[in-house]
């Protein structure tokens, strides 16, 4: 089992999700706790999420400045040591612009802040956020975001092509499609990983999916791989 | 101080949602325009008066936080 495991939910000056994550890890069977983005040592932890909102206001670009808030030094520690890492949405912007995913996010293609429900299919199992999930599976999970159109030079999109990618927009069908792409993301790219599968990131909210009452219970499958991850490394 | 602007652009290749949009609204405008792209200035006061080390301070800052280099290109004009 993996009850107790801890996990670091940051909480950069401007984030807004981190109850709510703290929430799901708790009903999911983790250990989670509130640390402020100038914790310099997360050694404690079996995992490390960042979570949602507008870091130091998304000031310069989406996650620019926070990607240089103190804790980060040791969040890229520990994803080099193999921790589990997961940026969700403006934590998914912040792990881009820290190098510790490839690529960046940009303005949605339409210009539209968007805030709805989409269909994601799991692209991968090898990764903290997919492992528990098959793929071809489609899951519902609200998007929330303004900066979620996912760009890379074809270099790094060619080499994230080999299995980096993990969830793709597409219809419910599971059908990847211009027409199932909300923001205008290269190749309905949703969520990605590391080459070792160990750093994650997506943009759209599982925290919000993972019981009856908000709707859909499809963000579960991708926040129980995270916990059941917690305890295959320790850094 | 050295007054300096750096012009931040996307790279070639990448969206520019905020370029097509207003590309579009100039030709219904009846401009005939290519390409729009988009971009930042940033105005800086570097405490340094050789020219030479202003540059090489401000192309630090640029890789490391003013721009990203995946998507962004950078150039520097030194103005005083």
């Amino acid at each position: 089992m993996t009850i107790g495991r801890r996990v670091a939910v940051i909480v950069f000056p401007g984030s807004n999700c981190e109850r709510d994550v703290a929430y799901a890890m708790q009903l999911l069977g983790a250990d989670p706790e509130l640390v402020w983005h100038r914790e310099t040592d997360l050694s404690e932890f079996d995992g490390v999420i960042l979570p949602g909102g507008f870091a130091h206001g998304d000031y310069l670009r989406t996650g620019a400045i926070a990607r240089f808030s103190p804790v980060m030094t040791e969040v890229e520690r520990l994803a080099d040591a193999g921790t589990p890492v997961l940026g969700i949405c403006n934590g998914f912007q912040i792990l881009c612009e820290a190098g510790l995913l490839p690529g960046a996010l940009v303005a949605n293609r339409d210009l539209k802040f968007i805030c709805r429900p989409v269909h994601l299919r799991v692209e991968s199992t090898d990764s903290v956020l997919t492992r528990a999930a098959t793929v071809g599976d489609v899951l519902r999970i609200p998007l929330n975001s303004f900066e979620g159109n996912y760009v890379a030079p074809a270099p790094v999109l060619d080499d994230l092509e080999n299995g980096g990618v993990v969830l793709r927009y597409s219809d419910a069908d599971g059908s990847v499609s211009d027409a199932a792409n909300p923001n205008g993301s290269l190749n309905n790219i949703a969520g990605i990983a590391n080459g070792g599968g160990n750093v994650a990131g997506l943009m759209p909210h599982p925290e919000r999916a993972i019981e009856t009452v908000l709707g859909s219970t499809d963000g579960r499958i991708l926040l129980e791989s995270f916990v059941a991850s917690l305890d295959r490394v320790t850094a | 101080m050295t007054q300096v602007r750096v012009s931040i652009t996307r790279k070639d290749g990448l969206s520019d949602p905020e370029g097509v949009a207003t590309r579009r609204a100039l030709l219904d405008l009846g401009y005939d325009v290519g390409e729009v792209h988009f971009g930042r200035i940033i105005n800086l006061e570097v405490d340094d008066t050789d020219e030479a080390s202003v540059r090489a301070a401000v192309t630090a800052m640029c890789e490391r936080l003013l721009a990203n280099p995946v998507i962004e290109d950078y150039s520097i004009e030194v103005l005083s």
